[in-house]
């Protein structure tokens, strides 16, 4: 209730101010910054993409939230401000997502898993969801290394006119005992270099009420509970720089990333168990660089390299549980280099080499430090002919893997389950295909299809964690097709324009050799191996529709719509099994999302649906398994006011406005109805 | 552009329509078996159920109907926030009283032996096992205090709890991590595991006289003790799950007469059930050659303290079981009863064979069933 009450006075006092400043409005042009953007010339299929104000104005926390609302994406939420936040593309499994940020990977040898929920959306400027790969032969090898991408790309400077600087800072508040405030500072030091510095601050006890509720078969309550959400709490700080350059022909960026955060875990809600006591914390630290010239009219050259630095400390202090005390430390190391050459105008062919250095240790006991060398190796063709665009690409992989021998302990002292020897080498050679073509010459209506064979590595979990990981694993394979069309239409008449955009893609997935743990070595006690075994077929068809129009000459209007219908089917085991052909754990059969949004004038209004549909959390598709949809409205008004030299925003948004109580994984609950308030300030 | 319109207001319509409300899982029941007349009513089967899941789960095998009973406890008990909870370890009745320990819900579900309705309940932290004397149950525990000199280390115990309040009324401190308890002879027999302290593993069996409620022995035994069961002669037979490395999983046989170890039996076990002389036992052991779990049956005759027969499964049934998780053996018919947990993350299969080892009827059971206590129609046993 407090939250409630703190909100409505914070938005009663922010609109006065926004009404008093009103006189000096005539600044501000509102419409400036929604103009829509193309889609880029050179990809053969583009991209689903959130940028700019429709970005902002999405009711978004972190980057995790914001993904949600494309097609063709599962996100498993453990809840709350500081929970785990994965995502999953068409159903293939969290590990078969790249993620990159401003052109490079962020890796996590360790569990594969990147957490989105960690990455603000404050300065992120767009995020593309690519199926496939990008379908952009001019990247390094890695773009081409991963079943789905996401790019997270954050704001390069512009300085209008004569301006030397531009500060931006935002501070939101709201639910969760939410504090957080982030300035960002852009300054330009000559006319072709600028630096950047953001500083984000967040604090959250990550406290809110939830509800389970059970009624008899007469529909009168079995039992209702509600209770607070404990060890939640997330407090974070991210520091991040970088300077850009522009060269003739070319460009360069360098930045540095740090982030520090200590973490509750909530864990599940089971019976007689309210409050969970692990903590988590992490420190990441990433610096790379990217350089990028034409060197000639035909050839074109881009060098990244990368160092990160991961420590995760997770601790588990309650007293009545088995003590666990674990720190982990990854390095990663990466350089990369890409050529692009056009033979013709319409004809070019790309080389592209990557290396990269991952190590791991832990204060795990025996733990075998293992390291991983990784030699990419990638070959692309694109070529326009007539109405075609085509794509075809090589990726080699050559992994090298070696363990450190343990020499503290004698071969009887070793713990049982520690694996000797190592890994064998992997070569992989997979290739990609991506094609469309336009039928009509003066309608922008586009068919398109690729086909796509990847991998993912097993991870140092997977392989090493004692007792549970084994060293011979294989990789896991995916192989995907693709078949879709997109219709674009663009109407101007006067100071009024529309605009229609429809995809649909259909596709099926297989993936084959897939890690999964099983229960093994000794019964009696609770243990699970990990081994090549599983097997699913994935069938699925992406809509994405979205429209933009002006209805007067001050306003836009957007609309979005996304939808998926998957069947994903585990054919791990048996057909004498239940779980045969049942549909994977988690994965809905229907999920959609809706946004609305409108500007008028210094005002905007958001609105945006999610729907996730009925889903299993178990592959066997029976009653006790078995998980009702869930749903979240979420609102947003956002009013643009001058407060002396200084342009602000406010925006105070209402989250699931109907407070649904609902878990996206088992026993997990979501939060309710929550509110927030945001306060943007540029100069 | 009209359509869109039309197609928002269809939309809103839709999305703003209230969701279905949860019901409490229904019990499903399926009929096995024809009706027998063998004095005992029926057993109950706990479903341990995935940590985190909160889905251990309660069945019901009724002899006089041949009917099959999956998920009691919710139709028993609808108004039970949260059912019955999180990991099922161990079942047992007493008195007029079925007690299920359900492990990470940190307490003992007491319920009317005959109806499973609820009670009351035991708050016992990282409860295991749980037996009885007089008018006291006994159960083991995880959660001793922590010492943290020099390192962090947390002795187990024996809760002792007054069966008509249903509180713990006193404690004895026992080794690290016990697991299985037997009560003979005025003494409790805990087979301590240490399954938080590997490599350190506990291999002794803890000694408390009832009458004082004090550890009065320590029992050397051998790595990761986990089962016990006392024969008619007075021997105990403990397992020990092995450190899953140079010592792998072996029977052991203790005198309670001398309190000393005699030998053991060069046989793995994961679990056993001790009917008469004839001591049922299986065990699964993971091979990396094969990239499976190997897993064995066989009796053990506990007067001649030898391996009578390594398969008690004679159709070849038990190539379609993956992870035997339970076992019980009728005491009247002999008919043997193992559950298959498969992958932990499907419903598991109760398998029923006869005396002859011929698989008589399967059922489909909740997720990793495992426990089993049998409901005899005169009270107490």
């Amino acid at each position: 209730m407090n939250s409630r009450k703190a909100f409505t006075a914070c938005a009663l006092i922010i609109l006065a101010i926004s009404v008093a400043a009103q006189n000096s409005l005539d600044s501000l042009l509102p419409l400036k910054e929604v103009t829509v953007v193309g889609e880029r010339y050179r990809e053969v299929i583009p991209s689903q993409r959130l940028s700019g104000e429709r970005l902002e104005a999405l009711n978004s926390f972190s980057v995790a939230d914001a993904i949600r609302y494309f097609s063709g994406v599962q996100i498993k939420d453990y809840g709350g401000i500081g929970g785990l936040k994965t995502v999953d593309i068409r159903s293939m499994g969290t590990n078969h997502m790249g993620v990159f940020y401003d052109g490079i990977e962020l890796g996590n040898a360790q569990n594969g898993q990147v957490d989105l929920g960690k990455f603000s959306l404050d300065n992120i400027e767009e995020i593309s969801l690519y199926n496939g790969q990008k379908s952009e032969i001019f990247q390094s090898a890695k773009d081409f290394g991963s079943s789905g991408s996401v790019y997270l790309r954050t704001r390069r400077p512009k300085f209008y006119e004569n301006k030397k600087f531009n500060v931006r800072s935002f501070i939101r508040g709201g639910s969760f005992d939410l504090i957080n405030p982030s300035v960002l500072w852009e300054q330009k030091i000559c006319n072709n270099v600028a630096s950047s510095v953001n500083i984000e601050f967040l604090d959250a006890s990550g406290k809110y009420k939830f509800r389970y509720r059970r009624v008899l078969s007469d529909g009168s309550t079995a039992w209702d509970t509600t209770a607070v959400r404990e060890n939640g709490d997330l407090r974070a700080i991210r520091v991040e720089g970088g300077l850009n350059g522009y060269i003739e022909g070319g460009k360069w960026d360098a930045k540095a990333y740090f982030y520090d955060s200590d973490r509750g875990i909530p864990g599940a809600i089971v019976n007689n168990v309210w409050k969970h006591y692990e903590r988590q914390s992490d420190r990441n630290f990433f610096t790379q660089g990217s350089f990028q010239k034409k060197l000639s009219d035909s050839y074109d050259f881009l060098a990244n390299v990368k160092y990160a630095n991961d420590r995760m400390h997770y601790i588990n202090p309650d007293s009545t549980l088995m003590y666990i005390n674990n720190t982990f430390l990854q390095q990663e190391l990466y350089v990369s280099v890409a050529n692009k050459y056009s033979l013709t105008g319409n004809w070019d062919i790309s080389l592209s080499s990557d290396y990269q250095y991952n190590i791991l240790d832990a204060s795990l006991r025996d733990f075998i430090y293992p390291k991983r060398h990784t030699f990419l190796l990638s070959s692309a063709t694109a070529f326009e002919y007539w109405r075609i665009k085509a794509q075809g690409s090589v990726l080699g992989t050559f992994v090298f893997e070696d363990v450190k021998k343990i020499e503290r302990y004698s071969d009887d002292e070793l713990l049982p389950g520690v694996q000797r020897g190592t890994p064998d080498d992997k070569r992989e050679i997979t290739p990609a295909v991506f094609v469309s073509y336009k039928p009509f010459h003066c309608k922008d209506f586009n068919l398109r299809a690729f086909y796509k064979h990847i991998f993912r590595m097993p991870t140092f979990n997977d392989l090493y964690y004692p007792e549970i990981g084994y060293i011979h694993l294989e990789p896991e394979y995916t192989i995907q097709y693709n078949l879709g069309f997109m219709y674009d239409k663009e109407i101007k008449y006067g100071r009024k324009f529309s605009r229609f955009l429809v995809k649909v893609d259909a596709y099926y997935n297989e993936v084959d050799n897939k890690i999964v743990a099983v229960p093994g070595k000794s019964g009696g006690l609770y243990r699970w191996m990990m081994i090549n075994f599983g097997y699913v077929e994935i069938r699925g068809i992406d809509v994405n529709v979205r429209t933009t129009f002006n209805p007067f000459p001050d306003g836009v209007f957007n609309f979005n719509l996304s939808y998926t219908y998957q069947r994903a089917q585990d054919f791990t085991y048996s057909d004498e099994e239940i779980s045969y052909g049942g549909q994977l754990p988690y994965i809905p059969w229907h999920n959609g999302s809706v946004i609305l949004n409108g500007i008028y004038r210094w005002w905007d209004i958001n609105y945006s649906f999610l729907y996730s549909g009925e889903r299993y959390h178990y592959s066997a598709n029976i009653p006790i398994n078995y998980e009702r949809p869930w749903y979240t409205h979420d609102m947003s008004v956002g009013k643009k006011f001058c407060f002396g030299k200084f342009n602000c925003k406010v925006t105070a948004e209402i989250n699931n406005l109907l407070d649904q109580q609902y878990d996206v994984v088992l026993n997990y609950p979501m939060p309710g109805r929550n509110y927030k308030i945001i306060l943007k300030t540029e100069i | 552009m009209k359509n869109i319109y039309l197609f928002l207001v269809f939309a809103f319509l839709v999305l703003f329509s209230c969701r279905e409300e949860m019901e409490v899982f229904k019990q499903e029941e399926e009929t096995v078996a024809g009706s027998e007349d063998i004095g005992i009513s029926g057993f109950y089967l706990l479903n341990e159920g995935n940590m985190g899941s909160n889905k251990s789960t309660l069945d019901y095998y009724d002899y006089g109907t041949g009917d099959y009973n999956r998920n009691i406890f919710g139709s028993a008990n609808p108004s039970v926030p949260k059912e019955l909870g999180d990991v099922g370890n161990d079942i047992k009745i007493y008195g007029e009283k079925l007690y299920a320990v359900i492990n990470c819900s940190n307490k003992v579900e007491v319920m009317d032996k005959y109806t499973a309705k609820r009670i009351g309940q035991i708050n016992i932290p990282n409860c295991r096992y749980i037996r009885f004397e007089g008018r006291y149950a006994y159960v083991t525990s995880y959660a001793g205090p922590v010492e943290l000199n020099p390192e962090y280390k947390q002795l187990g115990y024996v809760a002792k709890v007054d069966t008509a309040t249903l509180e713990v009324v006193d404690r004895c401190m026992t080794g690290f991590q016990p697991d299985e308890l037997e009560i003979y002879g005025g003494r409790i027999y805990v087979a301590n595991s240490g399954g938080y302290m590997f490599p350190n593993y506990e291999s002794t069996v803890s000694v408390i006289d009832i009458a004082t409620f004090t550890e009065i022995d320590r029992i050397e035994v051998a790595r990761n003790l986990h089962h016990l069961r006392i024969d008619r002669h007075g021997m105990l037979w403990v397992t020990s799950r092995g450190d899953y490395y140079t010592q792998p999983s072996r029977l052991y046989y203790i005198d309670t007469g001398t309190n000393r170890l005699i030998d053991s039996l060069n046989i793995a076990v994961s679990n056993f059930h001790l009917d008469g002389d004839s001591l049922y036992i299986y065990s699964v052991e993971w091979s990396y050659v094969t990239m499976s779990n190997t897993v064995t049956y066989g009796i053990v005759d506990v007067n001649k303290k030898e391996i009578i027969t390594h398969n008690f499964i004679t159709d070849g049934t038990d190539a379609k079981i993956k992870i035997p998780y339970g076992i019980i053996v009728n005491p009247v018919t002999k008919d043997i009863y193992v559950t298959d947990a498969k992958n932990y993350v499907s419903p598991g299969t109760l398998y029923c064979f006869g005396s002859d080892g011929k698989q008589k009827w399967n059922v489909r059971t909740g997720d990793i069933p495992a426990h089993f206590v049998f409901l005899y129609e005169t009270s107490d046993k």
